[in-house]
């Protein structure tokens, strides 16, 4: 009795009964598939993530007022930063063009490259010959907020320093805009009214790709910072300083100088807490990453649920298989059948269905991950397919070895009398 | 000579205390070489309780039990499924054909656990087949057999490993007469070419084509008859074959 012949035994026992072994892999399938296909839209809305955060730009930091001077917007994530002090604060001061302007200064912080002051109004309407889009985030900044911000120019060109002296109304729109407004027309050159103020589009960002399903990353439009503050902002207080530290090394370096810098002109420190934070790219990754991380393992153990499941489904419809075959255990052991055979030949069927349905779950899971789901792209882990096909054969072997057992143990007179 | 079978002063008791049942009160029987043994008695005589224990399915309470001159109450479950697979040829009443397995499956499966290579194993299982006259029949599942032709391809699946002992229990109480014949047709040829045969019935007809007839009667041996020599044909031979 070798190997082979004990496979050919457990296949002729699953094929008579062809539907009941096909629902059973059909648990284990579903178990799989799940396990695969959640860890990999896990995966997927990670690695979106700290694409989009990479988006954001490299070597950035992002300083923004902690009182409610900054409003709502921001380039993006916002972090809540623990206020380590909550003494008096006898007056929070704003964020203003000054202190982007001291941050500039080279004596002071040597390590910055370059500061954009950035202003942002929400959902500003804007229009076209008849055309109507309500843009999520109109940005009022310098020119060199598109190198800080990664944000390239696919058509037509930046703004330049002129502008933004000049407080030309010109604007610099995103891929979304351009589409809901233009269509397929070139917008470069066009006049749009942003709630009444005209603009003249000087050119199309390259598109930036959704983020996760949050935030049209290309549903905005950046215009020089006078013109957006005197037409839709007012000249209140910056959202926003973002800056750019000369390289991924001078990052720590700059955001010391921008601290010092920023607590000598608002009067930080003593009793008095910061009146503003700063955003690091690098913390913020790892804080993303840890809670995406949390997200996929959570994702994995509901799968894995659904996976023990069927491997319930298993030693189910196995003990039934043992209890319906006691007759035919009972002959093949009087005819000399080793306990080994008996025991091979219905751990072989467990193992059977639980592989069968694992293959299947791998090739379902494999062919759903090419579709986006919840606009997510799914990446699919090579690690959780092995761990799903290795976690699926040892449910087949653990939950079928218990029937398999009890077949093997049956005492052929016994199982001879059955009926 | 070695006897096929020695079974010493056996006895089997089913569970303890005031509802044990004794089934066997003592049993001793030798079967030698050639042999042609029927065993008769009513139901609860103890037959079947004794069929079971020279089938090495079951182990006596108290006693012992050599078959071919091994000692099976000793061996362990392995050893014990090796000498079922190579000493004894089983014949059930109820046929116990594997269902949705071709004759010609049911027939190697014997062979199968007992290691025999699929080529060899397929010859001998038709040749099996062809002896009880079934080789038109070979790929018939046992749901498309009469009950006669079933119990043939089940008689063929016990000679096909050439065992020591052909052991029948009831070989034709689910059968028809001319069935019927054909089965006992079937061992008198048998016994006729010298297999050690051992039959248990209750009824009359098929006793009398045994060599020797042992009655029991509640768990013991009241009658012990022989009807032709060890070495002999068996008596009603002429009448199956003529």
């Amino acid at each position: 009795m070798n190997a082979v012949e004990i496979v050919r035994f457990a296949v002729r026992g699953l094929a008579a009964n062809k539907m009941r072994s096909a629902l059973t892999t059909l648990g284990i399938l579903i178990g799989v598939a799940a396990v695969i296909l959640l860890v990999a839209v896990g995966e997927g809305s990670s690695q979106s993530i700290q694409r989009n955060i990479q988006q954001l730009g490299a070597n950035t930091l992002t300083v923004s007022s902690s009182t409610g001077g900054g409003g709502g917007g921001g380039g993006g994530f916002r972090m809540a930063q623990p206020q380590e002090d909550t003494g008096p604060r006898t007056q929070a001061k704003p964020l203003t063009v000054d202190d982007a302007r001291a941050l500039a200064d080279k004596a002071a912080a040597p390590h910055v490259a370059s500061v954009s002051p950035v202003v942002s109004a929400n959902s500003q309407a804007a229009s076209y010959e008849g055309a109507s889009h309500s843009i999520q985030q109109v940005v009022g900044t310098y020119p060199s907020y598109f190198e800080a911000s990664n944000k390239p120019v696919a058509k037509g060109a930046y703004f330049f320093n002129d502008d933004v002296l000049a407080a030309r109304k010109v604007i610099v729109i995103g891929q979304t805009v351009a589409e809901n407004l233009f269509g397929a027309l070139d917008p470069v050159g066009k006049q749009i009214t942003v709630t009444g103020v005209p603009f003249t589009v000087v050119g199309v960002l390259k598109e930036a790709g959704s983020t996760g399903g949050f935030q049209d990353a290309d549903d905005l439009a950046i215009a020089p910072l006078p013109s957006v503050q005197q037409s839709l902002t007012g000249f209140g207080p910056l959202n926003q300083i973002l800056v750019k530290a000369g390289s991924a090394d001078d990052v720590a370096a700059a955001q010391a100088e921008i601290t010092s810098v920023l607590d000598q002109r608002h009067g930080v420190g003593g009793t008095v807490a910061a009146d503003y934070q700063i955003l690091n790219q690098a913390t913020l990754q790892e804080t993303v990453s840890a809670a995406t991380s949390t997200f996929t393992v959570l994702l994995a153990a509901v799968a894995a649920i659904s996976l023990l499941v069927g491997g319930i489904g298993i030693t189910n419809i196995m003990l039934v298989t043992v209890t319906e075959r006691t007759r035919e255990i009972g002959i093949r052991k009087a005819i000399g059948a080793p306990r080994g055979a008996i025991l091979g030949q219905f751990l072989v069927e467990a193992t059977l269905l639980s592989l069968i349905g694992g293959l299947l779950g791998v090739a379902i899971a494999v062919a759903g991950a090419q579709f986006t789901i919840a606009g997510i792209t799914p990446v699919v882990v090579p690690s959780s397919v092995v761990l799903a096909l290795g976690v699926s054969v040892a449910i087949g072997l653990f939950f079928g070895s218990y029937p398999a057992n009890r077949a093997a143990k049956l005492r052929p007179i016994e199982a001879l009398r059955f009926e | 000579m070695s006897l096929v079978l020695d079974v010493r002063d056996a006895t089997k008791v089913y569970g303890a205390g005031e509802t044990a049942v004794h089934a066997l009160r003592g049993v001793s029987l030798q079967v030698e070489p050639g042999d042609y043994v029927a065993i008769m008695g009513a139901s609860g005589s103890g037959k079947s309780t004794l069929m079971n224990i020279i089938g090495c399915l079951d182990v006596p309470s108290a006693g012992e039990f050599h078959l071919d001159g091994v000692d099976v109450g000793a061996l362990d479950d392995r050893r014990q499924a090796v000498v079922r697979n190579r000493k004894i040829g089983f014949v059930f009443q109820s046929f116990n054909l594997i269902p949705r397995m071709s004759a010609v499956m049911n027939v190697e499966l014997p062979l199968a656990y007992g290691g025999v290579r699929p080529a060899e194993r397929r010859r001998r299982a038709l040749a099996a087949l062809d002896l009880v006259g079934l080789a038109d029949r070979v790929n018939h599942q046992p749901n498309e057999l009469s009950g006669g032709q079933q119990q043939r391809v089940a008689i063929a699946r016990a000679l096909v490993n050439s065992p020591t002992l052909l052991l029948a229990d009831e070989p034709t109480g689910a059968l028809d007469s001319t069935s019927t014949l054909d089965v006992l047709g079937i061992f008198d040829r048998l016994s006729a070419a010298g297999r050690t045969i051992v039959v248990i019935t209750h009824e009359a007809d098929v006793a009398e084509h045994a060599k020797r007839v042992v009655r029991l009667r509640d768990g013991r041996i009241i009658e012990d008859t022989r009807l032709a020599p060890v070495d002999g044909l068996p008596p009603r031979l002429k009448e199956v074959t003529a």
